[in-house]
């Protein structure tokens, strides 16, 4: 019976990959060219840099570079994060998962959102009222600042790295797939535009960009839902029993399904899911660019309910595609396979419903979607480098603003120009488990420290270094001896640790870690950062001594 | 901001309330969801067929749908009610908290 739980919790395990580069894995078939998406591309960008020139003009302290000065609203940061969720591969992924297992989908993606509302409840406040910047500002606001910012540094450097790698190849993959365009040609593309957006509009820019993408997606997707329902005429009992009809799994397209094999593998994705989450530097850092915690609890609702209602979305989507594209002869290959694989039902179905126009117009959202995303992950990068790294532990917090503003502008073109030597070097190579890793690492070095840095008195400098490190090269270790790099990349025989993600094991070394080096450290030090929490907890609770928005 | 005003705070017994009220708020909503969240995978894991059932002979749709899409809504709902509890009710508490302090 336990093992039933555990394949139920397994349906969680393929989640990660499927939300940020799931979808665009492994070899595609180049399509060919698609003149109106690329139109259609060409046209966001120009809108996108627009917008980058306007935000430009507003951008002149570090405070707007990093934190849009504190001046978007709930509304637009809830869509801002609800645009950092709902990625290509979200898009295409689950919609694909319901074309080829139904109700498996639905389960899947309850599974994402069930970690927003507790990220509200017990987190969004005290993060807005204690941090600035970056989640090391509150990781290490009663900590020793260069031994907790490097950790926190380290930790937001390696899990931009890894996911970014990701968006980079799925960039260039979609773009064979979509618009019919050669791989380096998205590599290069996707690189030099994420650096304009961050080097010129700041935080700023890279909300609205974001913001811009969220709408045009949920609009797209708002559209073919629609026309899926008129379709049966806004019958959803046509709609299932249609489909029940055509599919070849029948009935059991309607009740839960396909299993995983391997429950510790599928509890640590679901913990680095859930967790992870809450420790990713690109997501944290949007809850520094609204006003206060009011506006921050805000973003939250609204994110939440974005995000669930893009999850019915691309559930009827998937259901229209068994409906419109599984039965038409046009989306196939001679072997009955869809063209381009499953992941383009979504693609296709906007085809069916809307004709190539339209079709354009989601293969562009759907692109534009990974540009978003990396911008948000090189700005959440280069401001580890600045705002922690450099201004806090080189300068021990004596930088001058300009000076650390170059120090970021600097560190985004190098990240710029790292985004495209990797993804071209890693165009040929598995990297299904780099989103998965990434997760993993922010679930064991992020979360657990910024956790406890919040909730629990007898965290020391010391705890939270030596746990916070260890969670880190355990999950790092774990995932190299494992089998995905240790056999399929390093052509060993046998992994040294058997399952597929490290997250529950490098979790509890993490906390496990941090608990014993905490109440062992009997330094000064130790007793007078425990006698600092009190400050500390009155001004996460109230907001006394936050920072705010900047007027202009 | 100086210590001795994080000190007065701390020590108001308003400050408590509103700590101890806000706690207990957000930790029965978090069990809530996580709790509605864990029953649905221990459905899928031991009884999928309550899933499966239809909901009635002449409908295909299956209680799996409802109970889905209604996890998805309780989720938005349960962050709306604690947002208009934090932003109305929290929010004015404390702030009378922070005019006490600032005297």
């Amino acid at each position: 019976m336990i093992g039933r739980v555990f394949s139920a919790l397994g349906l969680l395990a393929l989640a990660p990959t499927l939300w940020a580069a799931g979808a665009i894995e492994g070899e595609v078939q180049r399509q060919p060219l698609n003149v109106s998406a690329i139109i259609m591309f060409v046209l966001f960008v120009a809108a996108t840099l627009g917008i980058t020139y306007w935000a430009a003009k507003r951008s002149k302290s570090a405070s707007d570079f990093y934190s849009a000065g504190g001046r978007i609203t709930g509304f637009q940061n809830g869509l801002a994060i609800a645009g950092d969720y709902m990625s290509a591969a979200s898009f295409l992924g689950i919609s694909a998962l319901v074309f080829t297992s139904g109700y498996d989908g639905l389960i899947y993606s309850i599974g994402f959102l069930v970690g927003w509302p507790i990220i509200l409840f017990l987190m969004a406040e005290r993060l807005r009222n204690l941090g600035r910047y970056t989640f090391a500002d509150v990781a290490s606001y009663r900590l020793g600042q260069t031994q907790i910012r490097t950790l926190s540094a380290s930790g937001t450097l390696v899990v931009v790295a890894f996911y970014l790698i990701a968006q980079m190849v799925g960039a260039g993959k979609l773009i064979e797939l979509l618009f019919g365009l050669n791989y380096h040609v998205a590599v290069v593309l996707v690189g030099v535009l994420m650096v304009l957006y961050v080097l010129f509009g700041g935080m700023l820019a890279t909300t609205w960009v974001q913001i811009i993408k969220a709408v045009l997606l949920l609009s797209g997707a708002s559209f073919m839902a629609l026309m899926v329902l008129k379709h049966v005429n806004f019958d959803f009992a046509t709609l299932f029993s249609e489909a029940i009809k055509v599919h070849p799994k029948g009935e059991a397209i309607m009740s839960p399904g396909g299993l995983v094999k391997d429950p510790i593998s599928a509890i640590s994705l679901g913990l680095a899911l859930m967790f992870g989450t809450a420790g990713l530097p690109h997501i944290l850092m949007r809850f520094f660019t609204v006003g206060d915690a009011k506006e921050a609890r805000k973003s939250v609702f609204f994110a939440t309910g974005f995000i669930g209602y893009f999850y019915i979305l691309t559930f009827i989507i998937g259901f229209g595609a068994i409906l419109l594209v599984s039965t038409n002869p046009a989306f196939k290959d001679s072997t009955g396979a869809l063209l381009g694989g499953t992941n383009m039902a979504a693609v296709h179905l906007a085809d069916a419903v809307g004709g190539s126009l339209f079709l354009g117009f989601i293969s562009a959202v759907a692109f534009a979607t990974i540009l978003a995303v990396v911008a948000g992950l090189t700005l959440s990068g280069a401001s580890a480098v600045s705002h922690d790294l450099y201004a806090s532990v080189i300068k021990k917090g004596k930088a001058n603003e300009r000076d650390e503003l170059r120090v970021s502008k600097v560190t985004t073109l190098i990240l710029g120009v790292l985004a495209i030597v990797l993804g071209i070097a890693f165009e040929k190579q598995n990297i299904a488990f780099m989103v998965g890793l990434a997760f993993s690492i922010a679930a064991s070095c992020n979360f657990p420290v910024l956790i406890l840095s919040m909730y629990w008195k007898r965290l020391t400098t010391r705890g939270a270094m030596l746990g916070g490190w260890l969670g880190l090269i355990t999950a790092v270790a774990l995932m190299v001896l494992g089998p995905t790099i240790w056999v399929q990349i390093l052509g060993h025989e046998k992994p040294i640790y058997p399952y597929e993600y490290p997250a529950l094991f490098s979790m509890i070394v993490a906390f496990v870690g941090i608990w014993f080096f905490s109440i062992t450290d009997r330094s000064a030090a130790a007793n007078e950062e425990q006698n600092k929490f009190y400050s500390q907890f009155v001004r996460s609770q109230t907001g006394l001594g936050a920072s705010g928005a900047v007027a202009h | 901001m100086n210590d001795s005003t994080y000190k007065r705070i701390e020590q108001n017994p308003r400050f408590q309330e509103l700590v101890a009220k806000r706690d207990r708020f957000a930790w029965s909503l978090s069990f809530l969801m996580l709790g509605l969240y864990v029953a649905f995978i221990l459905l899928i894991a031991f009884e999928p067929q309550v899933l499966g059932a239809r909901i009635s002979d002449d409908s295909p749709i299956t209680w799996g749908l409802p109970i889905g899409v209604g996890l998805i809504v309780a989720a938005f709902a349960l962050t709306g009610i604690y947002v208009k509890r934090a932003n109305g009710e929290f929010d004015e508490m404390n702030k009378e908290i922070l005019k006490e302090a600032q005297q």
